[in-house]
């Protein structure tokens, strides 16, 4: 039944993408085959290989309960908004929100997820912005950890090895 | 002898500190990620990449890196198999049958370590077969047109679903969805926009980067919340002590003909499209128990049946990358990542990377070389500190991978446009994985799209629109010969070698090598 209706749903897409293809507006400049020709083909193997689905399908993969696939729905929402959270408040919090909410969800207690997911945003702040120098949202907290590695940098006159320099 | 100097050129290339810290990083983080179950090669090379890429590694060490990483995870695969009877990633599934019983038997150590030795030379004679076989396939990709390339490509994603295969269809669609993704944007040779629907966000096309990380790393978080606390949850199995660490020179000895033997097969099975180092693992354990279990002691501890299976997947992952670099056409997942990798550097593999870059060729095969000899020296007197990382939990893991896929694709995108896309892609991998659609060919597709639908072009355009060009020359019509008979097969004999593959139908089987 899964792949009926994932040959369902693939026939669709087939049909959205071939019309979708039919709308590109050509150039006056174009070439013998246009760039309409390779993205209908590729919606002809879409839908032929989903027909294909539909007639013969494979027997059913085991379905996780509901509960688990709010579960899992849960957890890309939860990353989503870390997503749109991480420009605005900066690395540190919303990672330490993020990853001790997927720490929990997996199995850690609540108090120890706390521990986990503040130790996981510090851990990979400190690697890859305070030692390796990548470019990661900062705010007030990221700014002052950054502050507090160049003065250090700068007691030791040797200050690129471990203070990153702005960006 | 030309051969010769240009591997010399090579060590002077990786020989700088530099690069050969890199390779110890790589190699020791890629043993790490091949130990702990839920990483394996691919998606540990992965989330690697935005990373080397927004470090602003060079060429070069960006690829030293990444090829230290994908080896390591070919060593440290075999670790977790043995200690847990849990591969750490595909390629290893084989040599959990011999190396489990041996660390029951209070052998752990002595399995480890002539696995280790399995590994180094079964990569080392391989990267001795790329150093030769390369430059003449090279010879004859010269000779390819656009046409030849059209049909190459097919061939590869024709053959990429492997002989085990066992619904094509699934494969095909695959294929199709990842050259659907690849069109997204701005048309290359007209300067259309093509299937954005208004979004100037996908104008510059999906980032393949985004697709890959979600597809492979987000996707496995989302693996391991669907099965915690079930049967199938990895977290709550002891591992077993190690025990005595340095194997008798009897021992390696009684090893020697085996490994030799599956070396050679190993490599083959890594070069040919299709194979991979699964099977060339698979391949490997087979042959030997048929020709020398004469006690039947293979699945029972016997250390030939551990060196077999090792020697033969390192093998091939060695020469997998021999279609890689001469052709720029991958015949597996890791080395899919690994052509994104030179893609995202903006280096076209491929025959004119031999004669443009041979610098990056060259230099990277010598690390290749000093990578396998640091990872002998890393995982004989240090396996029992990587066995430690063992003892991480998949619950402190798992968010850290999440954290660090996100860090890369921020590192190179700086928006959460992308982030929003990767987490998509993450669910699209979980439910694609569900259905035992392989992801594969969707990086494929989304790597190769344009590449291959240029080449298309190109061969009508010459001949003035004329489509029977694709089909117009004896080594195309070969190549299309293959390409059929390549997907056609796995139909005919695909569900009888699957079946014989213990734990095929694992969740792992989606991310093949």
């Amino acid at each position: 039944m899964s792949d009926r209706i994932f040959g369902g749903i693939g026939l669709v897409l087939a049909i959205i993408y071939a019309w979708a293809a039919a709308g590109i507006q050509e150039s006056f400049l174009t070439d013998e085959v246009g760039p309409k020709v390779f993205p209908w083909i590729i919606a002809v193997i879409l839908g032929l290989s989903s027909v294909w689905f539909l007639l013969k399908p494979d027997p059913d993969p085991e379905w996780p309960s509901w509960g688990r696939i709010a579960e899992i729905g849960l957890a890309a929402l939860v990353l989503a908004i870390y997503a749109e959270a991480l420009p605005v408040f900066g690395f540190l919090l919303p990672t330490a929100l993020a990853s001790g909410y997927l720490t929990w969800r997996l199995g850690s207690r609540p108090l120890e997820s706390v521990v986990i997911g503040v130790l996981t945003a510090l851990g990979i702040y400190l690697i890859f912005r305070s030692l390796l120098g990548l470019s990661l949202p900062r705010e007030g907290l990221e700014l002052a950890i950054d502050a507090f590695f160049s003065t250090i940098g700068d007691l030791f006159g040797n200050e690129p090895a471990t203070a990153p320099q702005g960006d | 002898m030309e051969l010769l100097g240009n591997l010399g050129d090579g060590f002077l290339i990786a020989l700088t500190w530099e690069n050969l810290f890199l390779a110890l990083m790589g190699c020791f983080l890629g043993t790490i990620m091949g130990a702990l179950p839920g990483l394996g090669p691919s998606n540990g090379v992965a989330i690697l990449i935005p990373l080397a890429f927004t470090l602003g590694l060079g060429a070069t060490p960006s690829l030293i890196l990444l090829t230290s990483v994908y080896y390591g995870a070919m060593y440290g695969g075999r670790i977790s198999s043995i200690l847990l009877n849990i591969p750490g990633d595909e390629p290893a599934m084989m040599t959990c049958l011999d190396g489990y019983p041996m660390a029951q038997a209070g052998r752990a150590g002595e399995a480890l370590a002539l696995s280790g030795i399995a590994s180094f030379v079964g990569a080392f004679f391989a990267t001795w077969g790329l150093v030769l076989l390369a430059p003449q396939l090279v010879k004859v990709a010269l000779l390819f047109g656009p046409a030849e390339y059209f049909a190459l490509f097919t061939l590869a994603f024709a053959t990429l679903g492997g002989i085990a295969a066992t619904n094509q269809a699934k494969s095909a669609f695959a294929a199709a969805l990842g050259l659907g993704l690849a069109m997204i944007g701005v048309d290359t040779q007209t300067g259309v926009p093509r299937l954005t629907f208004g979004e100037v966000h996908l104008y510059d096309g999906i980032d393949f980067l985004i697709a890959i990380v979600g597809l492979f790393a987000l996707s496995e978080v989302f693996v391991f919340l669907e099965h915690r606390g079930t049967d199938r949850d990895i977290s709550t199995k002891p591992p077993t002590a190690v025990g005595r660490i340095v194997p008798s020179w009897s021992l390696i000895r009684f090893c020697i003909p085996t490994m030799g033997r599956t070396t050679v097969l190993g490599f083959i099975a890594g070069v040919l499209p299709g194979a991979g180092a699964s099977l060339g693992s698979f391949i490997s354990y087979s042959m030997e128990k048929r020709l020398v279990d004469k006690d039947k002691t293979f699945g029972t501890g016997d250390p030939r049946g551990v060196a077999a299976p090792e020697a033969g997947n390192n093998a091939a992952a060695g020469g997998a990358l021999v279609p890689m670099l001469a052709l720029g056409v991958p015949g597996s997942g890791t080395t899919a990542v690994l052509l994104a990798v030179l893609l995202a550097l903006n280096i076209t593999p491929g025959p004119l990377l031999f004669t443009q870059n041979p610098d990056v060729v060259w230099g990277l095969i010598a690390a290749l070389f000093i990578g396998n000899v640091m990872l002998l020296a890393m995982n004989i007197p240090m396996v029992s500190l990587f066995t430690r990382v063992l003892l991480v939990p998949p619950r402190i893991l798992m968010p850290v991978v999440a954290m660090i896929s996100f860090v890369g694709i921020y590192g190179i995108s700086g928006s959460p446009f992308e982030l929003l896309m990767m987490v998509g892609f993450g669910l699209l991998g979980w439910v694609l994985r569900k259905l035992d659609v392989p992801l594969v060919p969707v990086i494929l597709g989304t790597l190769l799209g344009n590449e291959m639908e240029v080449n298309f072009r190109r061969a009508v355009e010459i001949s003035n629109g004329d489509y029977s060009v694709l089909v117009g020359s004896p080594l195309a019509i070969g190549l299309w010969t293959v390409a059929i008979v390549g997907f056609v097969l796995p139909i005919v004999v695909g569900g009888r070698i699957k079946r014989r593959m213990p734990m095929a139908r694992d969740e792992e089987s989606a991310i093949s090598d």
